[in-house]
């Protein structure tokens, strides 16, 4: 076939693809500010390791200097710290989860339709108030209402060492850890009701065809589908536990001593809480154990967050929803 | 939004009247409120509490006695589950009750148009004027770096990333909106200690600790929102010849944009309030500092803990700043839910 005379041509111009310049422009854009996220995260652990080497090569007698070491070398300092941190993140969770696996349970399968999106906003939004006014909450209003209890759990279980010697004020690392349980709340609660929302529907309704009750179902359909949302919710609650500074810095009456006395003021502390504590005042070496400290939560939490988050990709790929 | 009908078994046992728990919950409270009246005189918490131990067992042995165990074990877990929905409550109420009563007897015009300077001792003057300026500051300085940032990344991961890069880029997003607070002010300390020497105090420092711990949540809340825009729109696109970034300009974001304005605002809500990477980054200043790149700078967050460590009349200005933090905080919330409810094309919300 001839080809057309020129005035015919469709007018297709091969080669030039209109705005192959702002593919390229807009996908490079897009691909480095992926990149440069990694990079961020990379520069965070990096810059927090080249302040930490020298704590970590330093002796003790180089921490003699440093008032707020009481003279322990650098892991008889953390090691209390790391103790402190990881029991009142437990605290938390242990108050935490059973309650957001309620909370949950009741947005996804009891409350009404129309209400359950409202009510998740609600539990929403204790997340998006700061730290700080926690902090003060739990000073102003919860400490003096655990006060009582706390007394009487010391007075008529005090037998058991966990329980021993309460004294008021309540600025023990319970009270701590319930100040935490309340902060983490949302994001556990959040977590476990999208898992229960997508239990699947046929085998909900064929648990209530064989004529189970609503707590039946949920016992055969939709706990045994969210167990591993569970897990990995209450893995992402001690990872933000772990780090909240505020609310242990101020409620909490400091010590570094490791013990279970979970009712006396002056025996724990976090580490995140001592690093603003101390920060302000440290300088020198004091600055670099801090920062050390620092590293060491940080690898704690990145730690915690990776397997919460591989459990719920892992479930994602395998579970029968999809 | 699972809500399954009750099913209609063969009723071979009796139920309970649909009035019988109501009836319980009111001789539960009834009974509670007796109980402390012959202690030391009813407080509603008192009431609310032992009425709600009465009730959840008195609902239980009474659907146990005339209705046998199945049915009972079912009304537990219901009170159970509501019991610890209100529970979750109470701390919302309480906490937003408290800081309204405490805070309201400083709060007002002139808290918020006076800083600090020439404040001593016991005087009851003074406001927080420099730190809400140096919150704006600190969270703008934040917002200019992440939001474009998380923008990006979330268009690369929804329109471009495949393979190994976007998984990893997916799964280290996650974890980073896991970094504690306080590292991310470590980090930007570090950073500026290592670049510009131990002397150097300014507002960005704190924006930097925010854009680390705001960025990965904006990549959350946009990426989530890119994704819902249906692909039929894109191919429509494409099928008109328009080429993929500007697919991506006019059609993607425009159609999502109300979702990421609240995607947004509530990143902003989230670190607005952020105390620890503030105060061991830019401290506290007493009066307004003009400039994000020269000296320390009051923020609010940090102005309410100063504030309230001080003690006397400083902790009723302390009051005062946590509820100027709270209503902010409450409004982006508010303006964000709105955003998305009257903005958003029809079927993506």
């Amino acid at each position: 076939m001839a080809p057309a005379p020129p005035s015919e041509r469709p007018v297709v111009r091969t080669g030039r693809v209109p705005g192959r310049l702002g593919n390229r422009v807009f996908s490079g854009i897009s691909t480095g500010a992926g990149i440069l996220i990694l990079v961020i995260l990379a520069a965070v652990a990096a810059f927090l390791l080249i302040r930490a080497i020298p704590a970590f090569q330093a002796s003790r007698e180089d921490f003699a200097d440093i008032d707020f070491m009481l003279g322990r070398d650098l892991w008889g300092f953390v090691g209390p710290l790391v103790f402190g941190t990881v029991i009142s993140s437990t605290i938390a969770l242990l108050v935490a989860v059973p309650l957001s696996i309620g909370i949950a349970l009741f947005i996804s399968h009891y409350a009404p339709r129309k209400l359950a999106q409202g009510l998740g906003y609600l539990i929403d939004l204790l997340a998006a108030i700061p730290s700080v006014i926690f902090g003060l909450w739990g000073i102003q209003w919860l400490q003096p209402l655990v006060s009582p209890l706390f007394s009487w759990l010391s007075e008529n279980l005090g037998f058991i060492p966990l329980f021993t010697d309460y004294q008021a004020p309540a600025r023990n690392i319970m009270t701590a850890g319930l100040v935490l349980a309340i902060m983490i709340l949302p994001i556990i609660t959040a977590t476990i009701r999208e898992v229960f929302l997508q239990t699947p529907r046929l085998h909900e309704e064929a648990s209530l065809a064989l004529g189970a009750t609503r707590w039946e179902m949920i016992r055969q359909a939709v706990l045994p589908f969210g167990r591993s949302g569970i897990i990995s919710a209450s893995m992402l609650g001690m990872g933000r536990a772990l780090g909240e500074t505020m609310a242990v810095l101020m409620v909490l009456s400091p010590g570094y001593l490791i013990n279970f006395f979970l009712l006396q003021p002056g025996q724990h502390q976090s580490i995140a809480a001592n690093i603003a504590s101390h920060f302000p005042e440290a300088s020198g070496l004091g600055v670099d154990v801090l920062i050390a400290s620092g590293f060491i939560l940080f690898l704690l939490t990145f730690g915690v967050n990776l397997v919460a988050r591989w459990i719920i990709n892992r479930r994602a790929e395998f579970s029968g929803a999809n | 939004m699972a809500v399954i009908a009750p099913p209609v078994p063969v009723r071979r046992t009796r139920r309970l009247p649909s009035w019988a728990p109501w009836a319980v919950l009111v001789g539960s409270l009834v009974l509670a409120a007796l109980i402390q009246f012959l202690g030391e005189g009813p407080t509603i918490s008192g009431v609310f509490f032992i009425g709600a131990i009465i009730f959840t067992i008195a609902i239980t042995v009474t659907s146990r006695t005339v209705e046998g165990e199945r049915l009972s074990k079912d009304r537990l877990a219901t009170t159970l589950v509501t019991l610890a929905f209100l529970l979750a409550l109470i701390p919302l109420v309480s906490l937003v009750w408290t800081v309204l009563s405490d805070g309201i007897t400083r709060f007002g015009p002139s808290f918020l148009s006076t800083d600090m300077v020439g404040v001593f001792g016991n005087m009851v003057e003074g406001g927080a004027f420099h730190a809400i300026i140096g919150t704006l500051y600190v969270t703008g300085i934040a917002s200019i770096i992440s939001i474009p940032l998380g923008i990006f990344c979330a268009i690369y991961l929804v329109e471009y990333g495949k393979g190994r890069l976007a998984k990893a880029i997916t799964v280290l997003v996650d974890v980073m909106t896991g970094i504690p607070s306080i590292v991310a002010g470590l980090f930007a300390f570090t950073l500026f200690l290592i670049l510009f020497g131990p002397a150097y105090k300014a507002a960005i420092i704190g924006g930097i600790a925010l854009a680390v711990l705001m960025t990965p949540v904006v990549v959350r809340s946009v990426e989530e929102m890119l994704r819902l825009v249906p692909n039929e729109l894109r191919e429509a696109a494409y099928a008109l010849g328009v080429p993929k970034w500007l697919t991506i300009v006019k059609v993607v974001l425009r159609t999502a944009i109300a979702g990421i304005t609240t995607g947004v605002m509530i990143a902003i809500a989230r670190v607005i309030g952020e105390t620890a990477p503030l105060l061991i980054t830019v401290g506290i200043a007493q009066n307004v500092n003009w400039d994000a790149f020269d000296g320390r700078i009051a923020t609010l967050p940090v102005y309410v803990y100063r504030q309230y460590a001080q003690g006397g009349p400083s902790a009723d200005r302390a009051w005062a700043g946590a509820l100027t933090l709270i209503i902010i905080v409450m409004l982006l919330n508010l303006v964000a839910r709105l955003v998305s409810r009257y903005f958003s094309p029809e079927g993506a919300r």
